[in-house]
């Protein structure tokens, strides 16, 4: 960020300019990467201990990241024009996708969530509609005046609606909740006026009684009757939520130390490698770890923000605003459940929780990041 | 999604999207401080809480079972000890499916549903988290081969080593030391009203009767404690802190093995008791039950077969005769009786009656006969009453003496109440009395009752343990000293419990009775003049032989064996040597006819071991004082 505040003022440009020739070549945006790899790293120091000490595990979580970083570059080489002209069809395929696994998906625990199509690796449709959902909503309003008109609202909402359905029927609540966020974000940024958002408030609560008693099953709804009162049901359902809040809270200021934390090492933390890992991190390295990852998760956010600030097309910045939203509600959803302030949705810790799809996506998304980035500078000289 | 085309307001557009970023930015703040707060909140200030949960998770205490006191004989000879055993343990919480495993293991060990209805009884019990329950004792090599193999099909069923009583003496002291066993639903339940769960923890048994019943608190010892630290499947990753169980207390008893095993031979063909107290201190050195079982059967759970061979045997092994046999005491009480007429001054050791054989009351037909029919001569005095047993001098006695004064006499030696020696179901014997007949069978007392009782016949019982507790009193010369078991707790004496000493009006009746009881062994006509033959000490003895309307036990007589039983009881008391008493013995001769002849030569071998084993030791002593050195060789 400093650079860039540097690279505003008058004289300096030339000299940065000479220092980024190659990275504007490739379309990374250095502090981003940056900021990034640090966070990859603490990732894979954090999984170290959560998974046991298990290098093998290690290797293959950096592989994925390898592979996530090289999803990146490539995004990162498409043009603003590029996707906008792709975003329909990202869109509607994602969208035949997601019917596809309704009705031939294979999965696990009640939920199919995977494609096994032949020829193809087994994948996740849903990932896709991540990025495809932003794309569509920047790319509709892009050729929309702005502040959007109600007319324009309500074919955006049934642009939501769809994915969110469809994802929702999976059943995959989480992954469901923070698409319709991430289209939500693109509304919003877009500038959908305060009385559509208070109105929406207003509606949203009856809405939400009504799904309590009509739409979510059994499995949901004790989702969140144990985050009410976790010791109902200590050995069910509440362990989780007991065992990661207890991580969390032995952890103190200092944290227990690295490989130190009894609640993991010992097995009482479950899904210490992915979902609950931020419990893992907490317990070992404290409040202020806790802090310091925040603060570099807020960097990138704040970096992502700056992006959207900076680009040009209206495309652009909401497509960038979007992706960065998501980014934060993942953070926010994964720590809030984690530490029992939101229901248990399965939402992983973005870049430290283990997993394969997941990071290939984001990545993509921060190289879209990158590619609106490094494009702002071209037409701007 | 056709659109009319309008013109974008490019500067519009971009304030719009700029306020809405700063929105989005404040919104993003809001929402990572309400994460600061929530980690604030349980990082620190709810980090105590928090570090004890976690702690709790890891941490298990666990229980350590002490091991139980050791008993031994005067002579440090171990009576009863703890022998290394492997056992079978279920681990609930490991186990997947309780029935199934349970089912395979009824079938790879073939347990029996006794065996099962118990494991579930320990189940219920109060435990720890992970804490095994045993489900078989004392596994063969075979079994414990079995159960390695089957590992794999068995989670959470573990082979466990652990100390499990044993009595290597056996028989010998079967209802004396008593026997251990599994804790029952009973003994849980008094266990928990005393609120001694905590004492209880991680161990099965418990002290059933005999002494280790009554000194079970002493023989337990305190549970010791280790903190270990699990993991969430409960596997003991290693050990954090230790407190050491406190072993129970060992029990050194005033029985003697050796002693013992002279009475259990006397004893070996006949049903009855043999009790020998050291009269100086109130130690039990002897007190064995004929015929007796093996202890160590009960204690891991005796088969149903097994048990109810020993319950349903007609020679009642379970049954302690020396403390439960209540038994006319016959002629053995005539001393006591004796002693009361010259004390209330009915007789004169110089009286004499006539004894033709029979006695009359005035005005009275009935004729009460004496044992032997021609009588014991014109000039029988209370010397020649006591050697001879002469029931016509103790009929005019008693008749004379009237019931009230004889009865509490005779309760100054204990007859008709508990010894209150430390052992479990002790019965306090019959002394009847003028109250004792209208409050029992509502009659009036008659004269002829009391010529009954002055024989030690009619109503009055009187248990093994009683006859020589009163043998002690009389060799004391008016000494109570209450007969106990237990010498000293890890090598500290116990005290004795001394009674008021019984004074008599004239101490020199003492030395009347124990002459004419020296007389039954000693002299020409004793009754137990067969024995007093090359005695090589004085011994003072009382022969009984009292008429059985069957023994108050309340079982049924088979009969075929009728005959058997209802021959006599044989009885003797006798303490020696008569200038320093050391030991008075009671012998108990269920159907054994004569006292004379049966118990009489019983009593003899008890006490002639003893002092000969005495005067060794005492020798021995002696010359280690005279040479000032300790002789090793000449054991």
């Amino acid at each position: 960020m400093a650079e860039d505040f540097l690279r505003q003022l008058p004289g300096s440009y030339a000299m940065n300019y000479r220092g980024h020739t190659l990275a504007k070549a490739l379309h990374i945006d250095i502090p981003l990467l940056l900021l990034l790899v640090m966070l990859s790293f603490v990732g894979l120091f954090v999984l170290y201990s959560a998974n046991g000490k298990d290098l093998n595990g290690i290797e293959r979580q950096a592989s994925y990241m390898l592979l996530a970083y090289a999803g990146m570059f490539t995004a990162a080489q498409f043009s603003q024009l590029t996707l906008q002209r792709f975003a329909t069809f990202i869109y509607f395929v994602s969208l035949v996708l997601l019917v596809a696994v309704l009705l031939m998906g294979v999965g696990a625990k009640g939920a199919q969530r995977w494609l096994d199509l032949p020829g193809l690796p087994r994948f996740q449709p849903s990932e896709l509609a991540k990025l495809a959902l932003p794309l569509i909503l920047a790319s509709y309003f892009e050729h929309r005046t702005l502040p959007p008109r109600f007319k324009h609202v309500f074919w955006s909402v049934i642009l939501i609606a769809v994915p969110v359905f469809l994802i929702g029927r999976q059943p995959d609540l989480g992954t469901s909740l923070l698409i319709g966020m991430s289209g939500l974000i693109v509304l919003f940024v877009a500038g959908i006026r305060w009385r559509y958002i208070f109105a929406a408030i207003a509606a949203g609560i009856p809405a939400l009684l009504l799904m309590w008693f009509f739409v979510m099953r059994d499995y949901q709804r004790q989702r969140v009757l144990t985050l009410m009162n976790p010791e109902a049901d200590k050995w069910g359902a509440g362990w989780n939520i007991i065992q990661s809040t207890t991580a969390i809270g032995s952890g103190g200021y200092s944290g227990k130390g690295w490989l130190q934390g009894t609640q993991s090492h010992l097995d009482f933390l479950p899904e210490g490698q992915t979902d609950f890992i931020i419990a893992v991190f907490a317990e070992e390295f404290g409040f202020s770890g806790v802090m310091l990852l925040l603060l570099l998760y807020l960097l990138i956010v704040a970096r992502g923000l700056w992006i959207s600030l900076q680009a040009q097309t209206t495309f652009g910045r909401l497509l960038a605003a979007s992706i960065t939203g998501t980014f934060f509600i993942y953070i926010f959803v994964n720590m809030g459940m984690v530490s029992g302030i939101l229901p248990v949705v399965g939402v992983p810790l973005p870049l430290v929780s283990q997993g394969g799809t997941s990071i290939v996506t984001l990545m993509a998304g921060f190289g879209i990041l990158m590619a609106i980035a490094t494009e702002k500078k071209k037409l701007s000289h | 999604m056709a659109d009319p085309l309008t013109l974008k307001d490019y500067f519009l557009e971009t304030r719009i999207i700029q306020s809405r970023l700063l929105w989005l930015l404040v919104v993003i703040l809001f929402m990572t401080s309400v994460l600061v707060a929530r980690y604030y909140e349980l990082q620190i200030n709810r980090h105590d809480t928090f570090v004890t949960l976690s702690d709790a998770n890891r941490i298990l205490t666990q229980s350590v079972a002490p091991t139980r006191g050791l008993i031994f004989d005067r002579q440090g000879k171990i009576l009863a000890e703890n022998q290394p055993s492997f056992s079978l343990n279920i681990v609930q919480e490991r186990v997947a499916d309780l029935d199934a495993t349970l089912l395979l293991l009824q079938q790879l060990l073939s347990l029996s549903d006794k065996e099962l209805e118990k494991f579930q009884q320990r189940l219920q019990k109060r435990r720890r988290p992970y804490e095994p329950v045993p489900i078989r004792f004392r596994l063969s090599d075979e079994e414990i081969a079995i159960i390695a193999v089957n590992e794999y099909r068995l989670p959470g069923v573990e082979v466990k080593g652990q100390l499990v009583r044993h009595y290597p003496y056996g028989d010998l002291f079967a209802h004396s030391i008593g026997y251990v066993g599994s804790i029952n639903v009973k003994e849980q339940r008094r266990i928990n009203e005393q609120g001694l769960e905590k004492s209880y923890e991680g161990i099965y048994s418990i002290g059933k009767t005999g002494i280790e019943r009554i000194y079970e608190s002493l023989l337990l010892g305190e549970s010791g404690a280790q903190k270990v630290e699990t993991n969430a499947r409960g596997r003991v990753l290693r050990v954090l802190e230790q407190e050491l169980p406190e072993p129970g207390d060992n029990l050194t008893l005033f029985l003697d093995a050796e002693l013992q095993r002279i009475a259990a031979e006397q004893l070996k063909e006949h049903r009855g008791a043999i009790v020998a107290i050291e009269v100086d201190s109130g130690g039990v050195l002897a007190a064995f039950s004929a015929p007796a079982f093996d202890p160590n059967l009960f204690v891991t759970g005796i088969s149903v077969k097994n048990y109810a061979a020993l319950r349903d045997s007609w020679k009642l092994p379970l049954f302690n005769r020396v403390l439960q046999g209540q038994y006319p005491p016959g002629s053995t009480i005539k001393p006591m009786v004796g002693l009361s007429g010259l004390e209330h001054h009915v007789i004169t050791p110089q009286f004499t009656i006539n004894d033709p054989g029979y006695y009359q009351l005035p005005n009275d037909e009935r004729l009460y006969r004496n044992w032997k029919r021609e009588g014991h001569g014109s000039n029988v005095d209370l010397k020649q009453a006591i050697a001879e047993s002469s029931d016509t001098y103790y009929y005019d006695l008693a008749y004379r003496l009237g019931i009230d004064r004889m009865s509490a006499f005779l309760a100054e030696f204990g007859f008709g109440e508990k010894t209150h020696v430390d052992q479990t179901s002790e019965r306090s014997g019959l002394l009847p009395s003028r109250e004792w007949k209208r409050k029992y069978r509502q009659l009036h007392w008659f004269p002829g009752d009391s010529l009954n009782v002055g024989i030690g016949q009619g109503d009055m019982l009187a248990t093994p343990m009683q006859l020589a507790y009163a043998t002690t009193v009389v060799a004391n010369r008016g000494l109570r000293i209450q007969p106990r078991m237990l010498n000293s707790v890890n090598g500290q004496q116990r005290p004795a419990e001394v009674a008021e000493p019984l004074v008599l009006q004239q101490d020199e009746n003492w030395d009347v009775i124990i002459d004419a009881m020296e007389e039954v062994v000693h002299g020409r006509n004793g009754t137990a003049r067969g024995i007093g033959r090359g005695l090589e000490y004085r011994m003072a003895g009382k022969t009984g032989t009292a008429q059985v309307v069957g023994i108050k036990q309340g079982e049924e007589y088979d009969a075929s064996l009728l005959d058997l039983q209802q021959r006599d009881h044989a009885l003797f008391i006798a303490f020696a040597p008569i200038e320093a008493p050391k030991i008075a013995v009671a012998v108990v001769v269920e159907n054994g006819e004569a006292g004379s002849t049966t118990a009489a030569p019983m009593a003899r071998a008890v006490i002639d071991h003893y002092l000969l084993q005495q005067k060794t030791t005492q020798a021995l002593q002696d010359s280690n004082v005279a040479e000032g050195q300790v002789w090793q060789k000449t054991f």
